[in-house]
């Protein structure tokens, strides 16, 4: 098994830490993992994405031009990342701000809208948790068990005792989950 | 006469006035005749041969004239590169923070190439002690302008004179980080006569002291002579630097304790 | 098996020199390798092994710093990216010269001048060809993942102090920034003053009565004595050749074409390797881990064997040479290359491999 997906939004969105809790809980679960971000001045503001690599085997190549799954949440990363899904793959997108829905019939697509159901909840912290439920009803990499490591692991101490209610909007994520193109 | 004085009579210890001191090198120096380095080097040798501390020092030579240092002081010698030996000398006292760690460095290496690792040290309050030979010229490379040379003053690149509105003002490098806190002890001497080698000598001691007490950096400026580069006999040199020298580069303790001596401080 | 943890590349370096029972890390902040100081102050190595970090006024300052540690017998590392790493020339010469050992990690950075942040592999010639004045060389590892980055720390310092030279670990922003699955290696304590005094007998670090003075240096004014220290060093680089050399090969036993790359251009070589043999050519991946001492033999033996090699860096063209030199001229031998911080995607590597060697 690997799983090569890139996660691609705005700076400030959750984009790196959702990448690095997902490849937290594959490294919790012995996985192989890689995560590989897109750095500089683009942190500061602009887009920013990630791609995670999750396999049983060894990980050749940490940066791809084609992707298994995208997750993508804001309309540059739908511009840029919409047309690397590999034929057959998976794209979720947030259709919050989005002008400009995927249109590809040879990919799956979901969506969900985490960010108006996590203003609605005041839960706009954790927006990027909802997202990973999302990706995870679909393709659960990562056992839940490793999933509260990996949550454990990023972050910091302090932060622990928010971990069940990361938990609780992982589990909101896989509700709100909602099929746009599914193939056979 | 061979048989009134004869060797074996002079070494006899009570018969003894002077002898080479056990910390240098029973070896020819290869500084020119009447330079300052010389002198120097004895008095350093012989505060840290009275304080008993060879085991314990580590001595940090620059590039310059005294860039041998290392083959007549018998203590363990790093030898830097041009203008480092302030960062040598904070790795080193970091490292072995229980042992004496100073640099030897002339007015080339210390106040031109090497004055960031030189602020940047004394900033840092690193606990070394910095031994700073100034004579207004660079000497090992055949007596070329340098920061300390005096205004009007001939060398081999300034052949008229330094000329300050092209060439810049000499750089009182001493004055200016007497004005960092991290430095506790600054002092200016000379090493031509026997009354300025007891000076130097006694505040080479007292930097040591210190060191070993912790308290910051201490610098010893020797404003020292270059009869070759200057091109004047060594008693001749002697006095063009009392008479030159001296009135620019005063003389005398600049911070005392942590604390500026008022009077001396004149940043130009 | 050590504590398995996900880190930056940088991180693992920080982390890998704690571990390995380094005396002392001097650095200045660069991009991107900054997270390798930052690591290091908010670990506090200090409290944990008495291990000094100390932010330097400038890489030359840095570069000096390890000059003065390393020269006590002390073991120093610092880090930087590539204008960083220029400046420091001067100090690794002198280092080289003076036969210290210490780590040194070069998180290239496109060039040339203030270039780019993003990653590079433009600075193979200046690591592997003596960047500074003189004939000297360092031992070059190539790290191509966050665990090499690790473990080339600890093989660095045991490289460095068996040959008594500096040693460089050659790496790029994308291998520092990037995060990925790290075994750590279990802490190996630091020598106390005693030890390090018996093991390096040549360090100035105090000179008892008993011993005559040590004297650090790389000078000798005398022409036949400074030739006496270059046949010296010459003979420890042969040595290095002769021991040292470190290299992956991957699916070369049947290629017909072979990649030849280091560092990251290996990892995404690799995928292309998986790529090219999808669509039905046999091709193999020959990957230098030490850049100095090159795996010549190994790659004209492997070489040889095949119809052409193409070799993919993220420069304009610099290990190509040693591969020419090795491999000879029986074999076609192209480049492949992105600059400036581009990293080239694995299907280029295939199209070039396509129409350079395979059409070409």
């Amino acid at each position: 098994m690997t799983e090569e997906i890139i996660i691609a939004g705005f700076g400030g969105q959750g984009v790196l830490s959702m990448g690095k809790i997902l490849a937290y809980s594959g490294v919790m679960q012995n996985k192989e993992v890689s995560w590989m971000p897109s750095y500089g001045p683009e942190m500061r503001g602009g887009t920013a994405n990630v791609t995670v690599i999750i396999s049983d085997e060894r990980i050749s190549s940490p940066i791809l031009n084609s992707y298994d799954t995208a997750i993508i949440l804001n309309q540059q990363s739908m511009d840029k990342f919409e047309k690397t899904v590999k034929p057959g793959g998976l794209l979720i997108y947030d259709p919050n701000g989005l002008t400009r829905l995927p249109a590809r019939k040879d990919i799956n697509i979901y969506s969900i809208e985490a960010a108006d159901e996590a203003g609605k909840r005041g839960l706009a912290k954790i927006f990027n948790m909802i997202v990973l439920g999302g990706f995870l009803k679909l393709k659960p990499l990562v056992a839940p068990e490793f999933i509260h490591k990996g949550l454990e692991k990023s972050l910091p101490a302090r932060h622990h005792v928010l971990i069940p209610e990361n938990e609780k909007a992982i589990e909101l994520g896989k509700e709100l989950l909602k099929p746009v193109n599914v193939l056979n | 006469m061979e048989e009134l004085f004869a060797k074996t009579e002079i070494h006899k210890p009570e018969n003894i006035v002077y002898k080479r001191t056990d910390l240098l090198v029973d070896r020819p120096l290869s500084y020119c005749p009447g330079c300052g380095h010389g002198t120097a080097h004895r008095m350093l040798m012989e505060v840290i041969e009275e304080m008993d501390i060879q085991d314990k020092t580590i001595g940090v030579s620059p590039v310059g004239c005294s860039v041998l240092a290392y083959d007549f002081l018998d203590i363990d010698m790093i030898g830097a590169a041009h203008g480092r030996a302030p960062a040598l000398a904070t790795a080193i006292k970091r490292m072995w923070p229980n042992h004496f760690v100073f640099t030897y460095q002339g007015d080339g290496d210390l106040a031109a190439i090497g004055t960031a690792e030189t602020i940047h040290a004394c900033n840092r309050g690193e606990n070394i002690t910095i031994i700073f030979i100034n004579n207004g010229i660079y000497g090992m490379t055949g007596g070329q302008m340098a920061p300390t040379t005096l205004p009007g003053m001939r060398s081999s690149t300034s052949p008229y004179g330094r000329d300050v509105p092209t060439m810049g003002h000499p750089l009182k490098i001493t004055e200016l980080i007497a004005h960092l806190p991290g430095v506790y002890y600054v002092t200016r001497q000379a090493v031509h006569t026997p009354n300025h080698v007891r000076k130097t000598k006694k505040a080479m001691r007292k930097a040591f002291e210190l060191q070993k007490e912790n308290k910051g950096l201490c610098f010893i400026e020797i404003v020292s002579n270059c009869n070759s580069g200057w091109k004047m006999t060594p008693v001749q040199s002697n006095k063009w630097m009392e008479d030159n020298m001296f009135p620019f580069y005063q003389l005398g303790d600049i911070k005392i304790d942590g604390k500026l001596v008022e009077k001396k401080v004149t940043v130009e | 098996m050590g504590e398995l943890r996900l880190m930056k590349g940088n991180e693992a370096v920080a982390e890998a020199a704690i571990r390995a029972g380094c005396d002392g890390y001097f650095g200045y902040p660069i991009t991107p390798q900054s997270e390798v100081m930052e690591y290091l102050m908010a670990e506090k190595p200090f409290e944990r092994t008495g291990m000094v970090v100390l932010q330097a006024e400038s890489e030359v300052a840095a570069i000096n710093m390890l000059y003065g540690g390393a020269g006590t017998g002390k073991m120093v590392m610092t880090s930087s990216s590539s204008p960083g790493v220029s400046l420091m020339q001067e100090g690794i010469s002198y280092m080289a010269g003076a036969e210290l050992p210490a780590v040194i990690v070069n998180i290239v950075r496109g060039g040339p001048g203030l270039g780019t942040i993003q990653p590079s592999q433009a600075d193979y010639f200046q690591a592997v060809k003596g960047g500074g004045h003189g004939d000297y060389k360092m031992l070059v590892l190539a790290p191509a993942s966050v665990q090499e980055m690790c473990d080339h720390v600890k093989l660095g310092f045991e490289k460095a102090y068996q040959y008594r030279t500096p040693v460089m670990i050659l790496s790029d922003g994308a291998i520092g920034q990037m995060m990925e699955k790290v075994v750590l290696f279990d802490h190996v304590p630091r020598r106390t003053d005693e030890e390090i005094v018996a093991q390096c007998p040549w360090a100035s670090n105090g000179r008892p009565k008993t011993r005559n003075h040590n004297i650090i240096t790389s000078l000798d004014l005398d022409p036949a004595g400074q030739e006496r220290v270059n046949l010296k060093l010459q003979a420890k680089y042969k040595l290095m050749e002769k021991n040292e050399v470190l290299y992956e090969e991957i699916q070369c036993e049947d290629a017909d074409y072979l990649l030849v790359a280091f560092g990251l251009s290996a990892r995404i070589c690799q995928k292309a390797v998986d790529l090219a043999r999808a669509k039905g050519i046999k091709v193999g991946l020959f990957r230098p881990i030490t850049l100095f001492p090159f795996p010549a033999i190994e790659v004209s033996n492997v070489g040889n064997r095949v119809k052409g090699i193409l070799v993919v860096e993220m420069n304009a063209g610099q290990m190509i040479e040693d591969v020419k030199l090795s491999v000879g001229c029986k074999v076609k031998i192209e480049h492949f290359g992105r600059f400036g911080g581009i990293i080239p995607s694995p299907d280029e590597v295939v199209s070039a491999l396509e129409q350079k060697i395979i059409g070409g």
